[in-house]
């Protein structure tokens, strides 16, 4: 089944005729995604021709979604305009809203993430910050490489794009059910937490790597939980045991204040909940294989 | 981006906080003036961005201006927990009649902001909140609600705020408010908010010290932002990599890193300084995330920038191709090494994965540029590099 994104999952593109938009609009057209529009209040009414596909631009989400019955929107909006885009996709109720877009002002996504709880969180947010989510062979909404690996019995959570697609590549043979880079800001609509739960409820969904890095305490919250109902086998992995305290590291979510959000503590409360934590990737993917084996 | 108290209490000021607020001195002669033109009791503090400064000495009393003189000559320089002192704060001194603590913050376990207030301030918050946590109040702000006075009157009830002070302190938390709102801050804290007696005014608030963090992601709507960068304390590579944009962190070790994506290059960190612990304990030299578009000139900037630290003594460029194309990166490396020319003197171990890796590899083979060596894996790559470090003559 995978989760949050599946085969008949009906794409839109927020910010679609922008550079960033229109190239990863194309790629995810090429991986097979079903891309129905572009949203664009200025060029509504057009249609864009992707790769000899003709898409059409909408004028608002909710236009869009009244007319192609989309249900799944991707963010490619510049920071400035990130909050108007994301308050536009909650008002529509789209289920599902994956914002890309690196660098938005967290009282931004503050601000986006209290109006979806009062509206009563009809939209699931993935991001800020984040690669997207794909769940191979069938959909992918963002920006992660559609030809790493295929679909398989792996859930994969991760802070983080690149060390997403690092293990994605190590398990490869293997292959996901789905990836979801939930991103590395302070503040972001889908959390481990809600990752774990629904790979818990998915029957091809047999193991789950998660992987986190330092910064807030989202680690220690999820091993919690999943002592508490998860089932399936987990294993994780922790970036940045070496990072110093203060110091961002890249992620404006991954600093170090005083004793809280260390890699050490999360990969502790990680351990303490029966969870199989990696020094490494590659040891984690060892992990993995020995569970699956 | 975290203030100094000066500067938060100038922002403070800005949007109508009240303040107790002087002037900074960079020297002893400076804080004698700044004292003479006060008139009376001054407070001398030590301007470093870390806490417990009362403790360690950093916070004098003087009576007149030779004693803020030599309150500044004995802070000037001080060491406080690692922050040298380059400025001290001369405020006036206030009659203090009680001490309060507020705040608001991002709570980014729970999604929301947070005030917290006790009237009981003074002493560390983190102290309070493990001794007393009774005196605390922590009250969620909604973020597309704000503090109104009515919100700010229930918060400073529910924290036992004296009746006296009710309407004067509620004024103040939602001017504090609109600070943090307005200047896109992850903190705005006063402590102490001190009751100050003003003779025949009746009573108010005013805030003596001031904690502020600002979020550099708004820099782009916050021009003021600029202007508050602590330029001096920041490390000569570091503020060079910023020129260039690069994301740079500079850390103790031998072991250059480049890698595209901060969770990737965090990783990478700890891979080299696991496999150091078996090549004579050598670590990385630095954080560096060259994102996803790796250029020529971003590689060339990047290797410019490491090569630039004396302590480096080889490099490890890791790199996942996601969509960057490896044969991109690897042109990169090329271009980027006939660029540097000479300067370019380390070995560089390079791993390329994923998008287009059979062309990258190639086009390094090809080139066999001497001082290149590619690896096979992230595991293979941090022990080549660390390897390559340990072996290498320091200073060579």
């Amino acid at each position: 089944m995978a989760i949050f994104l599946n085969a008949e999952s009906k794409v839109i593109v927020q910010g679609m005729t922008g550079s960033e938009g229109m190239k990863h609009t194309r790629r995810m057209l090429a991986s097979g995604t079903n891309i129905v529009g572009g949203v664009n209040p200025r060029k509504a009414g057009e249609s864009v021709d992707v790769d000899g596909t003709s898409v059409p631009v909408f004028g608002s989400v909710a236009d869009a979604m009244g007319k192609t019955g989309a249900d799944v929107s991707v963010l490619f909006v510049p920071p400035a305009f990130t909050k108007d885009a994301m308050v536009e996709a909650i008002d529509a109720e789209i289920p599902l809203a994956v914002v890309i877009t690196e660098g938005v002002p967290v009282h931004d996504t503050t601000h986006a993430w209290a109006y979806n709880q009062a509206k009563g969180e009809r939209t699931r947010i993935v991001g800020p910050n984040c690669p997207g989510l794909i769940s191979p062979g069938k959909s992918n909404a963002g920006i992660i490489p559609a030809d790493i690996t295929k679909s398989g019995p792996i859930g994969l959570v991760s802070k983080s794009g690149t060390l997403t697609y690092q293990m994605m590549y190590e398990l490869r043979d293997l292959g996901f059910s789905t990836c979801v880079g939930i991103g590395g800001d302070p503040v972001i609509g889908t959390t481990h937490i809600d990752c774990l739960r629904a790979f818990q409820d998915d029957d091809e969904t047999q193991a789950i790597v998660m992987i986190g890095e330092i910064g807030g305490d989202a680690e220690e919250r999820a091993a919690a939980f999943i002592a508490e109902h998860v089932t399936k086998p987990v294993v994780g992995y922790v970036a940045g045991f070496t990072a110093p305290e203060g110091k961002t590291m890249g992620h404006a979510g991954a600093i170090v204040s005083g004793s809280s959000g260390t890699a050490q503590a999360k990969k502790e409360a990680l351990e303490a909940a029966g969870v199989r934590v990696g020094k490494t990737p590659s040891e984690t993917a060892r992990l993995m294989r020995e569970l699956l084996g | 981006m975290d203030l100094f108290e000066y500067q938060a209490k100038q922002l403070f000021a800005a949007h109508g906080v009240p303040v107790g607020l002087g002037e900074v001195a960079d020297t002893p002669e400076q804080a004698r003036e700044i004292a003479e033109r006060i008139g009376g009791v001054v407070v001398v503090k030590a301007q470093v961005k870390t806490g417990g400064r009362g403790k360690a000495g950093g916070v004098k009393v003087a009576k007149t201006p030779d004693d803020a003189y030599a309150a500044a000559q004995a802070i000037l320089g001080m060491d406080i927990k690692g922050h040298t002192v380059h400025r001290v704060l001369v405020d006036p001194g206030a009659q203090i009649e009680e001490e309060y603590y507020f705040s608001y913050l991002l709570d980014r376990s729970n999604r929301t902001f947070l005030c917290m207030a006790s009237a009981e301030g003074g002493m560390e918050i983190e102290e309070l909140a493990v001794t007393r946590p009774e005196a605390l109040a922590r009250v969620p702000v909604d973020a597309t609600v704000g503090v109104d006075l009515a919100k700010a009157r229930e918060i400073l009830t529910q924290a036992n705020f004296p009746a006296e002070v009710l309407d004067t302190a509620a004024e103040t938390a939602v001017k504090l408010w609109e600070t943090f709102v307005e200047q896109d801050a992850t903190l705005v804290e006063i402590n102490p908010l001190a009751r100050v007696s003003t003779s025949g005014a009746g009573e108010s608030v005013l805030a003596l010290d001031g904690k502020v963090s600002l979020d550099d992601n708004a820099n782009f709507r916050q021009a003021g932002n600029a202007a508050l960068v602590d330029v001096a304390a920041a490390d000569p590579l570091e503020a060079k990599a910023k020129e260039k944009h690069l994301n740079y962190v500079k850390l103790d070790g031998e072991v250059g890193i480049i890698g595209n994506g901060a969770g990737l290059v965090m990783s990478t960190l700890d891979v080299v300084a696991y496999a150091g612990e078996k090549h004579g304990n050598v670590k990385p030299a630095n954080f560096l995330d060259i994102g996803g578009g790796a250029s020529a000139e971003v590689m060339a900037n990047g290797l410019d920038i490491i090569l630039g630290d004396q302590s480096v003594r080889s490099v490890f460029v890791n790199v996942f191709g996601g969509i960057t194309a490896c044969d991109a990166v690897a042109n990169g490396i090329v271009t980027a090494l006939s660029m540097l020319g000479d300067s370019a003197s380390k070995p560089l171990i390079v791993r390329l994965d994923g998008n287009n890796v059979e062309e990258g590899r190639r086009i390094l083979a090809e080139a066999a540029h001497p001082l290149v060596t590619l690896a096979e894996t992230m595991d293979e790559g941090a022990d080549l590099a660390a390897s390559a470090a340990h072996n290498a003559n320091p200073g060579a």
